[in-house]
């Protein structure tokens, strides 16, 4: 906002034909406009933050007291006991999460290269097939599953859970990085393409290379996204309250158990819950801090 | 070793637009021929045709021939890669690799492919740099991210970057487009040291540039050649009344 000086609101009027304070006043009313705007977006901005400190603040402050080094390293115990811990959720679920990864990265990585780089129908297809799989609901998901593999395997099992949280995922990496490699400048292409390079390699050793922060961000936050989701095992990896038997067998994961907790009549596993939960968000929370720190380039000139 | 470029019945499209008509001109070896012309006559286009990356862009379309001196760059058993090692080419905006140091920038046309690295890396990159006029700058700083060196530096480095693949021809696309007057001059100096060893082709929108580097120049229009001779003729005699309406800045 500049603030004019009255010689210049007086030049200016004259130019415009107008009185000086018919310029005077329309300079006011538009920095009142300007001041209105500007609580408007603070005010906007203040609302939007208050529920994700909120819910910090409350699972922080519920979770806080349950949390010590044995819920980390104990299996849950009968009610009544105490010490009991949820070791097999938290490690399950780092199992879930990686099988999901083992295939949604890979998968999703190279589908996304192609369609940056593709302009067929087959490309367009793909694309589609993506974002409806995007919009599909979890526990569709999860019961699509149960009949593919649950069903026929005749068990629940880490592979099934695995399996519907790789459907999930992979259309998260997809489509991220297929905007990641878009964002590079067609011109890096064109000069590894100048130089003699083929086309393939020119994609994945140029093009890629310099999309690799947002690619990594992205695959760490379907990573976290993932994580999170309960209702695709509750059909397919169910629930173990024993670390698993196998990947061919029912495991526990963090989600499912803290829901089982949180709906059980008993006071202290609903503080088991609270403390679930803090465990869950925690880790989201670190792994998006983390993919935004290690997503900066190498070469970000700040 | 320098080779001619001959090019014969060239045409070029985007799409349903024509961009070049029957082109048909000899490049000589070893000289530096500048390509002039208003925007939208079809000169970059021309030196696309050349290490084929017209057909690159989505609706490019390519027919007629051209000889890198026996030898034709459009055929069914034509390798477009192989066609790119022998012909270098700089762009308008510098594109120095941005994941790699000012060294592995150089060499990329080296360690990018598959198959075996040539061992004396650090060498065939001291040579290239300095044929660029840039090794003085960068000697002490090899290691360091290409995206740190100012425009004309970045220029050049990709100068020296299609160097190092030891092409027989160098396409320049408006190199100085983007750069200062003293970055311009530098990489001018450069494209004049390289005539002899190189065929140079140096696409420019700036007539006075054309003078100061060519031996040879073309003037296009619309997708055809007006004019095609000696710089020194064209420019104080010039035969078709467009090209003197050009190069005095009637119009363009």
């Amino acid at each position: 906002m500049v603030s004019e000086s009255v010689a210049t609101t007086h030049l200016r009027a004259r130019r415009l034909g107008l009185s000086a304070r018919r310029v005077e006043d329309q300079i006011r009313r538009r920095r009142m406009v300007d001041r209105f705007m500007r609580g408007l977006m603070l005010a906007s901005v203040v609302i939007v933050l208050i529920p994700l400190f909120s819910l910090l603040v409350y699972v922080g402050q519920s979770g806080l007291r349950g949390l010590s080094l044995s819920f980390f390293t104990n299996l849950p115990k009968p009610v009544g006991m105490a010490g009991g811990g949820m070791a097999n959720a938290i490690v399950g679920s780092m199992i879930l999460v990686g099988l999901a990864a083992l295939a949604g990265v890979p998968v999703g990585v190279l589908a996304g290269m192609f369609l940056a780089r593709s302009t067929s129908r087959l490309a367009d297809t793909v694309r589609f097939v993506a974002q409806v799989l995007n919009g599909i609901p979890s526990i569709v998901v999860g019961l699509a599953v149960y009949g593919l593999l649950v069903l026929p395997m005749q068990t629940y099992s880490a592979w099934a859970g695995g399996m519907a949280l790789a459907i999930i995922m992979i259309p998260l990496v997809t489509l991220n990085t297929e905007e990641m490699v878009r964002m590079v400048p067609r011109d890096l292409n064109e000069a590894a393409l100048a130089l003699g390079i083929p086309a393939w390699l020119a994609t994945l050793r140029v093009v890629v290379r310099a999309a690799l922060p947002g690619i990594l961000t992205g695959i760490m936050l379907a990573l976290a996204r993932v994580a999170g989701e309960t209702a695709p095992l509750l059909f397919t990896a169910l629930n173990n309250a024993f670390w698993h038997q196998g990947l061919s067998n029912p495991i526990a994961s963090l989600p499912v158990t803290i829901y089982t907790y949180a709906v059980s009549p008993y006071p202290e596993w609903h503080q088991q819950a609270w403390t679930g939960a803090l465990v869950l968000v925690g880790m989201v929370l670190v792994t998006n801090v983390l993919a935004r720190v290690l997503g900066r380039s190498r070469y970000d000139r700040r | 070793m320098a080779v001619p470029i001959r090019v014969e019945h060239l045409n070029a499209s985007f799409g349903a637009f024509q961009a070049l008509h029957d082109i048909t001109l000899t490049l000589p070896a070893g000289q530096v021929t500048a390509v002039i012309g208003p925007s939208g006559c079809g000169k970059s286009t021309f030196v696309r045709c050349i290490n084929r990356m017209h057909e690159e862009t989505p609706g490019g379309r390519v027919w007629g021939q051209i000889y890198l001196g026996d030898e034709p760059v459009y055929g069914p058993d034509v390798d477009p890669v192989q066609i790119r090692r022998r012909v270098g080419m700089v762009f308008q905006r510098p594109t120095p690799f941005p994941t790699m140091s000012i060294l592995g920038n150089v060499v990329a046309g080296l360690t990018l492919p598959l198959g075996r690295k040539p061992r004396d890396l650090e060498a065939i990159a001291e040579r290239s740099l300095r044929q660029a006029g840039l090794w003085d700058e960068v000697k002490d700083r090899l290691h360091q991210p290409a995206v740190g060196l100012s425009g004309g530096q970045q220029q050049r480095l990709c100068i020296a970057r299609a160097l190092a693949v030891e092409p027989e021809v160098l396409l320049l696309d408006e190199p100085c487009s983007s750069l200062d007057p003293i970055s311009t001059g530098k990489v001018e100096e450069t494209i004049m040291e390289l005539a002899g060893r190189y065929t140079v082709v140096l696409v420019t929108h700036n007539v006075q540039q054309a003078t100061r580097v060519s031996q040879m120049t073309a003037f296009f229009l619309l997708g055809r050649v007006i004019e095609f001779g000696p710089t020194a003729q064209l420019f104080t005699n010039p035969s078709h009344a467009e090209t003197e309406a050009y190069i005095t800045g009637r119009f363009g």
